[in-house]
């Protein structure tokens, strides 16, 4: 019953990250229809400017400030710069786009910081049944995630928001700034990755630290329903749960193949995802 | 009586590509009037609308909304200059709720926390007031186009465009939105420029009429004399 416990905790904390992640990417699919898969690039992006920062000013919490404004300054500029042009000629295109962009950030996280890993501290001991780590993962996210509810649910900037994502014609007309809204969402979506990655990397980065986790998020969005923010925290901790007692008891190399389970039963009985809205517009 | 027009189309044009939809398109609207648009399918009714709230591109000419040059305004700031837009099929957002899409139309506003423009609308349509808290998408075809127009009150404008919004309800419910329509030109002195393919009920309902055919307009006058006027009446408007 203990070993349930432990694994059943543990589980639920790396859920927490890859349930960030999965938000980061559903936050912007659902607004643009659009899968970000730089999303980790953003996110290292974000770590290594933590490094950097934490490095200089020997302050962990310092660095992390410094990662979540960069998340969420790279997401701004990447969709207002990058991704906005392309989108408008093709949706494929941007896709593409992103993709590409995942290959040169890492490239040039390499080029700045080198290939070889860093050792980067956490504020947090992984020691114990329920590590203080764990915790902080756990709270960090459920917290972004309430933030993030409320802020859909109750300030006129999340209406605004789901106005521009749901119907950005009719939001033109009800007064909404829709290439804001866009830009505001990639932002907080970026800055979600951050905090993900902030909670992923360490102890040890480098540039292909996501690469792995990123697959986890990515899968906890589709068997949610990508354009669900709730169908993502469950994907989140249905994937980290699942992956957990399966290596819990039955062995750690069998955890990938966990993932991949849960993915295909779950598109088998619900094709687009968990809490998918299963309305299809009318055009 | 020659007082300025509230709403005044000076030869505007607009095309799709290589497809003029918009030829040299000129039309006055005076305050608090009711005008119909009519015309059959692809005659640039739409076009129009789209045109005179910056969702699409005017290639020349100018629209003047109370004197200011509104032409190159993009759609999100035409609204707060008091040009309203309910679009074919209303717009109406799914996803929200009866009251969230109502509180969107009226956002902009640095008055927006005052209830009283919501209260009043929410009275002007019984069926949202009684459904205000559920789904949009739970609402009926009518209290869709309720909503819609609803949203765009919420908005407080000098002019509201309605783009065909008898389309896909029943004759009776038509028939209420237009009174409607009405109504609040004499109580509240709204101006309305009405789009419709139904062409006898909304010049029932309407002082002056525009026939569009192939993006010109070809007729235009008080509504009671386009609705007599037997030649017009079988060349473009088919009753």
């Amino acid at each position: 019953m203990d070993h349930f416990i432990n694994l059943t905790l543990n589980g639920l904390a790396s859920g927490a990250t890859y349930a960030a992640l999965a938000l980061s990417l559903v936050i912007i699919y659902q607004a643009t229809r659009l899968v970000n898969f730089a999303q980790p690039a953003l996110a290292l992006i974000a770590v290594y400017t933590a490094y950097t920062v934490t490095q200089l000013t020997g302050s962990y919490w310092i660095g992390f400030a410094a990662a979540l404004t960069a998340g969420l300054v790279s997401g701004a500029l990447v969709e207002r710069f990058i991704v906005r042009p392309i989108a408008r000629t093709s949706q494929l295109n941007a896709i593409i786009v992103t993709l590409g962009l995942l290959l040169v950030i890492q490239g040039l996280v390499g080029v700045i910081w080198g290939n070889e890993q860093h050792g980067f501290g956490y504020a947090f001991s992984y020691v114990g049944r329920f590590s203080p780590a764990n915790m902080f993962a756990l709270v960090s996210v459920g917290a972004v995630a309430l933030l993030l509810f409320a802020l859909y649910r109750f300030t006129p900037l999340g209406l605004r928001m789901r106005a521009a994502a749901f119907h950005p014609e009719a939001a033109r007309l009800s007064g909404v700034k829709v290439g804001l809204m866009l830009t505001a969402g990639w932002a907080i979506a970026s800055g979600i990755g951050a905090l993900a990655g902030m909670l992923a990397g360490p102890p040890f980065i480098s540039p292909n630290v996501f690469d792995v986790v990123f697959v986890y998020g990515i899968t906890a969005a589709v068997i949610g329903g990508l354009d669900n923010p709730f169908g993502a925290v469950l994907g989140g901790m249905l994937i980290g749960l699942g992956m957990s007692y399966v290596s819990g008891y039955a062995g750690p190399e069998l955890a990938t193949l966990t993932a991949l389970a849960i993915v295909v039963v779950v598109l088998s009985v619900r094709p687009d995802g968990i809490l998918s809205r299963p309305t299809a517009r009318k055009v | 009586m020659t007082a300025q027009p509230l709403l005044s189309v000076e030869e505007v044009s607009a095309s799709y590509g290589a497809v003029r939809a918009l030829d040299g398109v000129s039309l006055t609207v005076p305050a608090k009037g009711v005008c119909a648009v009519l015309g059959a399918n692809g005659a640039g009714k739409t076009t129009l609308l789209r045109t005179l709230t910056g969702l699409h591109p005017a290639t020349s000419g100018r629209v003047l909304l109370d004197g200011e040059d509104i032409t190159r305004l993009p759609a999100e700031k035409v609204i707060t200059r008091g040009l309203a837009h309910v679009p074919e099929g209303g717009g109406v957002i799914v996803e929200l709720t009866v009251e969230e899409n109502l509180r969107l139309g009226g956002l902009w506003r640095s008055d927006r926390r005052d209830k009283s423009t919501l209260n009043e609308v929410l009275e002007l349509f019984p069926p949202l007031a009684q459904r205000r808290g559920k789904s949009a998408s739970t609402l009926s075809g009518g209290e869709r186009q309720m909503l819609a127009i609803g949203r765009a009150l919420m908005a407080r404008p000098k002019v509201l465009l309605l783009d065909e919004p008898s389309l896909g309800l029943a004759p009776l419910i038509t028939e209420q939105i237009f009174t409607l329509l009405r109504d609040l030109r004499d109580r509240t002195g709204l101006t309305v420029v009405l789009v419709e393919q139904n062409a006898a009920g909304a010049l029932a309902v309407t002082d002056t009429g525009f026939v569009l055919n192939q993006g010109r307009v070809v007729a235009e006058g008080p509504s009671s004399d386009l609705l007599s006027d037997d030649r017009t009446r079988h060349a473009y408007l088919g009753f």
